[in-house]
């Protein structure tokens, strides 16, 4: 005699339409896709810079000159915000809580950490890029 | 797979998944200057050659992307099963095939950039 196991069905591809918990799931783990989008424009960016020279590079800076592209990169821009950098902070103290003595330091100060250093490193890049 | 290629694999997507929350969304926002036409001063030319070719410079952009490639292609991995993919190890081997080959092609770049 076998045995014969219940089996929920489940739609292979498309489960995490049923809830809200997992369609946030899904948003999230998607982003994975910006990261490397972008991580192959860099790519592609140094792959211009190690030619050596100006002119291909300006010629890839004028490329990139395009309203289309404006708002690709502000709607990739704002995605990434909230499914990858505030959900990595929010995170956070989930994924590593820092225990100090006996006490736990709660992960308010641990997000809120994140934060500050978050928009100081951003400033700092921006002054090193010329921004601001 | 070995407790030992797991912790690897998880320190790298941990570690890429803190630094690209940090700096991509600046990295982001001057690509949109870009696109929007106001190239910021040090994405001329002879200042991101200048610090691409410096050491420090290379040092930053080879982690930023090489972390950022593995985070990226470690959760990539987990999607292609959440999308109904249940050949692992192909999908395994896709994405670190190609975090092995952007890392490979970052480092080249570097070096050319004196």
């Amino acid at each position: 005699m076998s045995r014969q196991p219940y089996v929920r069905p489940m739609p292979k591809s498309t489960w995490y339409m049923r809830n809200k918990r997992y369609r946030v799931y899904i948003l999230r783990e998607i982003s994975c896709l910006l990261v490397a989008g972008y991580s192959g424009l860099m790519i592609y960016a140094l792959s211009v810079l190690a030619t050596g020279s100006p002119a291909d590079w300006q010629a890839f800076v004028a490329a990139q000159k395009n309203p289309l592209l404006v708002l690709v990169h502000a709607v990739a821009l704002a995605y990434f915000l909230f499914y990858q950098t505030f959900a990595w902070f929010k995170l956070a103290p989930k994924a590593m809580p820092l225990q100090i003595g006996e006490k736990r330091l709660p992960g308010g100060i641990v997000v809120a950490g994140h934060y500050v250093a978050w928009i100081v490193l951003s400033a700092f890049i921006f002054w090193l890029a010329g921004v601001l | 797979m070995t407790i030992a290629k797991k912790s690897v694999i998880w320190g790298l997507f941990a570690a890429g998944g803190t630094l690209s929350s940090f700096v991509f969304p600046a990295i982001i926002f001057l690509f949109l200057l870009i696109s929007a036409g106001m190239v910021p001063g040090g994405m001329q030319y002879t200042e991101l050659h200048a610090f691409a070719a410096s050491w420090l410079g290379k040092f930053v952009l080879f982690v930023v992307i090489f972390l950022s490639l593995w985070h990226a292609a470690h959760r990539l991995r987990v999607v292609f099963h959440d999308f109904g993919v249940r050949n692992d190890k192909a999908a395994a081997y896709a994405v670190y095939l190609a975090a092995t080959i952007g890392t490979m092609m970052t480092a080249f770049y570097l070096f050319q950039i004196n």
